[in-house]
């Protein structure tokens, strides 16, 4: 069954008919030809599908499309509109955080989540003082990019990329 | 993944009679669970109906002191609420353990309690399962039991051909919280609104293993209330698991003690439903909370656990490993002297 959405993708409105069990990242990749966020184990378990979902970090393949009509979209491709690199991209650069790279445009997705909710002061598993206000060591960093899986595992230099692109801010 | 009709109601009371009229109609939140499932084949509804932009997203103070967390509010959001934060730790802290961030965006106060048993059995739909093929049979027992249940059983090794038998566990953090806290789950119904106190939500097997919870086909959470607790309450969420992060509980311990020194406390891991302690709370009541006192009672709780035996070695280190949970989560909530 078909239905017509609206998706605001890396500030472009896209209008498409979609069947109602497109997820967002098929109707992403498939439909509008945005190849950066991928696929990865399509259960919600690896993370390489992670785009920003109306602001915040979520995980395309377990959203249907059709319930998503209007919201706004942030792939990795986004972050870098006119090619000059967001903080997290540079930082995932300058500390070799990656080795083949599948993994990162979900990684880079999820690490800007991750700063946002760090500059909200949301704590995590490992915070010590749940009513404090979380510093951006690498324990919390790791607890919180948990949900990225990289094959290649790289994590010893993707939490300092991550806190590097925290730092520079 | 086969066809379904979407439907977006214009409000609650409307999606309520939409899934109502159709036996095979479900309910969509925030989809974490539900998605996957189309996508197994393990849930085939011919009608979705999206309640998430229909449900509060509001948390709001209730007049008596407690908190109103609207079905909508996402996991996240609850988690990182002050209130919730600095009153109700234990939850706070269940919601932080499950999951991951992305997911927790996701997830929906409404939703997760409703999220369904991560049996691997459940979830292959070419194998067994009185849960999910109601009279097929339980191909849990005798086989990866690592992750069931030891409470709320019928028998050592029960029967996987006979219809009753499920050995699943319900694989919420949040929900082992909101049943030590005692919650009020707010309902709509075809036949109107009703509250259903949170430890009563979720079923044994019994003789229907495919219903989780009480609640009748086409009833919808709407909020879940958290009771105001008495100034001075101590609460914590302890969660054993096989990894760090990301992974579901072996076993795991809710506990909130008053400052008259009662304890409330739910288990997580060890059974179909959020194991409220019941027993392990009477024996205590009266009692001041020492280390002895906490063993004996814990130990009268688990005193009718059933260890199930399977390829994988079983599960019968959860008995010991929620007798230490238990002590290690109270004693954190004592002050020094009895600890």
């Amino acid at each position: 069954m078909d239905a017509e959405i609206t998706l605001q993708v890396d500030g472009e409105a896209r209008r498409l008919t979609v069947d109602t069990r497109t997820s967002l990242l098929d109707a992403l990749r498939e439909r509008l030809g945005n190849t950066s966020p991928k696929k990865g184990c399509d259960h919600g378990q690896c993370g390489a599908c992670t785009v920003l979902l109306d602001g915040e970090r979520a995980l395309s393949c377990l959203a249907l499309a059709v319930a998503h009509d209007g919201a706004a979209v942030t792939t990795a491709d986004g972050l870098a509109p006119a090619g000059e690199l967001h903080p997290v991209q540079q930082a995932f650069l300058d500390t070799d955080a990656f080795q083949c790279g599948y993994c990162t445009p979900g990684q880079v997705c999820s690490a800007v989540g991750v700063l946002d909710e760090f500059e909200r002061g949301w704590p995590s598993h490992v915070t010590e003082d749940l009513t404090g206000r979380p510093e951006m060591t690498s324990d919390e960093v790791a607890e919180r990019m948990s949900g990225n899986l990289c094959r290649c595992a790289a994590y010893v230099n993707i939490t300092p990329a991550v806190q590097q692109a925290g730092g520079a801010r | 993944m086969k066809p379904f009709a979407y439907a977006r109601p214009g409000d609650v009371a409307e999606a309520v009679r939409d899934v109502a009229a159709e036996p095979n109609a479900v309910f969509l939140a925030g989809g974490t669970n539900l998605v996957d499932h189309l996508r197994l084949g393990v849930a085939r509804p011919d009608l979705v109906v999206d309640v998430r932009t229909l449900t509060s997203r509001e948390v709001t103070d209730l007049p008596d002191g407690g908190l109103r967390l609207g079905a909508a509010s996402t996991n996240s959001q609850v988690a990182a609420d002050p209130r919730v934060r600095e009153r109700w730790p234990v939850l706070a802290q269940a919601l932080l353990a499950g999951a991951t961030g992305q997911l927790r965006n996701m997830a929906t106060t409404g939703g997760n309690p409703l999220q369904r048993t991560r049996c691997v059995y459940f979830q292959d739909v070419t194998t067994p399962c009185n849960k999910r093929e109601p009279g097929s049979g339980c191909s849990a027992v005798g086989g990866y039991t690592r992750y069931h249940a030891v409470l709320g059983t019928p028998a050592a090794l029960p029967d996987p051909t006979a219809p009753e038998t499920c050995i699943a566990t319900h694989p919420s953090d949040m929900a082992v919280a909101l049943a030590a806290l005692d919650a009020q789950v707010r309902v709509l119904g075809p036949a109107g609104e009703r509250t259903v106190p949170f430890p009563e939500l979720h079923r044994l097997p019994g003789d229907d293993p495919s219903r989780d919870t009480v609640l009748e086909h086409g009833e919808l959470i709407t909020a879940i209330d958290l009771p105001a607790l008495p100034a001075g309450t101590r609460s914590a969420y302890r969660k054993v698991r096989d990894r760090a992060s990301y992974a579901f509980a072996l076993v795991s311990v809710a506990a909130v003690v008053t400052p008259d020194g009662e304890l409330r406390l739910a288990l997580g891991g060890v059974a179909h439903r959020p194991w409220r302690a019941t027993r392990a709370e009477e024996v205590l009541r009266g009692q001041q909370l020492t280390q002895d006192a906490v063993r004996g009672a814990i130990a009268a709780e688990l005193a009718a656990a059933q260890p199930q035996p399977g390829i994988d070695s079983g599960n019968g280190f959860k008995i010991p490993l929620v007798a230490r949970t238990v002590l290690a989560t109270v004693r954190g909530l004592l002050p020094e002297e009895h600890s």
